[in-house]
C-alpha cells in the first residue's frame, strides 16, 4: 500500500482561521504597490487621484490597526489543493473549513453576510458559513489553502456568454470592455479582471474567479493570451470610468485569462470582476 | 481641482446652492443611516400619513453598512452599499424634506429629476476605504426601529466626512460627465509599475 501522510482536520480549521483574519485586514502587496503607482503615475484625474489616496490610506489604518479593511467581508471562498497521498483525519473537510471560516468571523469582528436560501428564506447563519469550497486532487501529500473574502459589489456585474466557433480574440476583448462598461461605478473600481475561457460554462467560471487572484503583472505564459491581456486592458482604461466611478484613466488594475480546450461547438467566456479590494491569502500544509 | 469645502449638517438651500457635481466635500455635524428595510417603514408611514420618529427637513440620509464594532471603536469599518437599491423610495422622502443623501452608484433618473425639483445633492463615499470613514465617526446613537438591527436608523456624529458631490442641484451628474472628460483620452497606462509585487 502506497505511504499516506496523515493530516488532522483541526490543522486545516486552524489554517483557514489564520487566513482569513491576515487576508481581511491586509491587502497584497502587488495590489498595495500597484494602487500606489496609479496614484502617483497613472491617474490624470485629480479626483481620482483623492479616491486612490483615501483608498492607501485606509490599507494602512486597517493593516496597522487590526481591522478589516472593508465593512463588507465577503462570502467565504476557499481552493483546497489536495495532494491524493493525504490522509485527512479527525474530522471532515467542509466542516474543517468552515469551522475556521466561524471562528475567524467571530473573533475578528467580521461581517457575517451570508442567509440560508437565497429566494425563499434570507435568514443570516450568524457565522458566515457555509464557504464556498472548490477542490483539486493533485499528487502528492500537501494541502494547499487559498482563501478569498468575496465582497459582492463585483460579483453582481459579473457575465458570462457562449462564443460561437467563429468568433475569437476580438469578440472576447469586446465583451470583457462591454461588461465593464456596463458595471461602470458599481464595482468599486479600479478592479481586477478575471477571464475564464473555454471549458464548460462553470469550468470558465471558475478560471475567471481564479485569474482575478493572479498578482497584479502577472502574465498569461502563452505570449498570444498575454497580449490580448494587456490590449483588453488599455482598452478597458480608456473608458474613463476611472477610481470610484468618477472619471480617470485608472478603472482597471489588471486583466488575467486563463484558457482550457473547448468544444467544437462553442467557447465559454466569464468575466469576474473584482473590486480593488482583492483580498486573498495561501499557505500549504 | 477646487479645495474641499465644508459643509453642516443638517442642510438648507443656502448650504446646496454652491455645490457642483465633483466637488469635495467634508461634512461635520449628524447625519442619519437608512438601508432598504428603513427606506420601506419610512415609506409605510409616508403613505399612512402618520408622523417618523424623527424629522426628515434638511437631513443628509446616508446608505451606510458596517462590519460590527471591535472593542474600543465607535464603530466598525463603514462603507456605502449601492444607492440604486433606495431609488424606489427617494423622490417621497426628498419630497419630505430630505436634503442630502450619502452612497455609492449611479441614481434612476426620476431620483435625479427629484433631486432637482426638491434642490437636493446626492453625495459619493468611497468603497473601500471603511476604516478611514469610520475614524470620521465621533458617536452613533439608535434613533427608530432598533427591531431592525444592523439596519435601523442611526443618528451619527461626524467630523469631516470626505465626500464628493455626484449629483448636483441642477442635475448635472458626476458618473455622466466625469467619464466622458477622460473617455479615450489619458496616457495608456505603461508596463512599469504593473509588474510590482513583493
Amino acid at each position: 500500500m502506497a505511504k499516506v501522510r496523515e493530516v488532522e482536520a483541526s490543522l486545516v480549521t486552524e489554517a483557514v482561521r489564520g487566513l482569513f483574519f491576515k487576508a481581511n485586514v491586509s491587502i497584497g502587496q502587488d495590489v498595495y504597490n500597484a494602487l500606489v503607482h496609479a496614484r502617483d503615475r497613472l491617474e490624470e484625474s485629480p479626483l481620482g487621484r483623492s479616491v486612490l489616496d483615501q483608498v492607501l490610506r485606509n490599507h494602512d489604518l486597517a493593516r496597522d490597526g487590526h481591522v478589516p479593511l472593508c465593512q463588507d467581508t465577503g462570502m467565504a471562498l476557499v481552493f483546497i489543493d489536495l495532494g491524493q497521498e493525504v490522509l485527512l483525519v479527525g474530522g471532515g473537510l467542509a466542516e474543517a473549513v468552515d469551522s475556521g471560516v466561524e471562528e475567524a468571523y467571530r473573533e475578528g469582528f467580521f461581517r457575517k453576510s451570508i442567509v440560508t436560501d437565497p429566494l425563499f428564506d434570507r435568514r443570516n447563519t450568524g457565522t458566515n458559513t457555509p464557504a464556498v469550497l472548490h477542490t483539486r486532487i493533485i499528487p502528492g501529500d500537501r494541502v494547499g489553502l487559498l482563501v478569498a473574502p468575496r465582497g459582492f459589489g463585483g460579483e453582481n456585474v459579473s457575465a458570462l456568454r457562449v462564443l460561437s466557433p467563429g468568433q475569437g480574440p476580438r469578440e472576447v476583448l469586446e465583451f470583457v470592455r462591454d461588461t465593464v462598461e456596463a458595471a461602470g461605478p458599481e464595482p468599486c473600481p479600479p478592479t481586477l479582471v478575471g477571464v475564464g475561457i473555454g471549458g464548460t460554462v462553470e469550468a470558465a467560471a471558475i478560471m475567471a474567479k481564479r485569474a482575478t487572484l493572479y498578482p497584479v503583472g502577472r502574465r498569461n505564459p502563452d505570449r498570444r493570451y498575454a497580449e490580448l491581456e494587456l490590449r483588453t486592458l488599455e482598452v478597458v482604461n480608456a473608458l474613463g470610468i476611472g477610481p470610484a466611478g468618477l472619471g480617470g484613466t485608472v478603472t482597471c488594475l489588471d486583466v488575467h485569462m486563463d484558457f482550457a480546450p473547448a468544444h467544437v461547438a462553442g467557447t465559454p467566456v466569464v468575466v469576474n470582476i473584482c473590486c480593488h479590494a482583492a483580498r486573498h491569502a495561501a499557505v500549504t500544509i | 481641482m477646487r479645495h474641499a469645502s465644508r459643509l453642516v449638517a443638517p442642510l438648507d438651500d443656502e448650504a446646496v446652492r454652491p455645490l457642483r457635481s465633483g466637488d469635495r466635500v467634508l461634512i461635520s455635524g449628524v447625519i442619519l443611516t437608512a438601508l432598504d428595510e428603513a427606506h420601506r417603514r419610512m415609506t409605510e408611514y409616508a403613505r399612512e400619513n402618520r408622523a417618523l420618529p424623527f424629522d426628515l427637513e434638511g437631513q443628509v440620509l446616508c446608505y451606510l453598512e458596517s462590519s460590527p464594532t471591535p472593542p474600543g471603536r465607535v464603530c466598525g469599518p463603514i462603507g456605502p452599499v449601492a444607492s440604486g437599491r433606495m431609488d424606489p423610495y427617494t423622490p417621497l422622502l426628498l419630497d419630505l424634506g430630505l436634503k442630502g443623501m450619502i452612497g455609492r452608484g449611479r441614481r434612476s433618473p426620476e431620483v435625479i429629476d427629484s433631486i432637482v425639483k426638491n434642490r437636493a445633492l446626492y453625495f459619493g463615499a468611497a468603497g473601500g476605504a471603511a476604516v478611514f470613514l469610520s475614524g470620521c465617526v465621533t458617536r452613533v446613537e439608535s434613533v427608530a426601529w432598533p427591531e431592525m438591527g444592523p439596519e435601523a436608523v442611526f443618528r451619527m456624529r461626524v467630523e469631516d466626512f470626505p465626500v464628493v458631490v455626484l449629483v448636483d442641484a441642477r442635475g448635472n451628474d458626476l458618473y455622466r460627465d466625469g467619464p466622458a472628460r477622460y473617455r479615450g483620452g489619458g496616457s495608456p497606462p505603461s508596463k512599469e509599475g504593473l509588474t510590482g509585487g513583493p
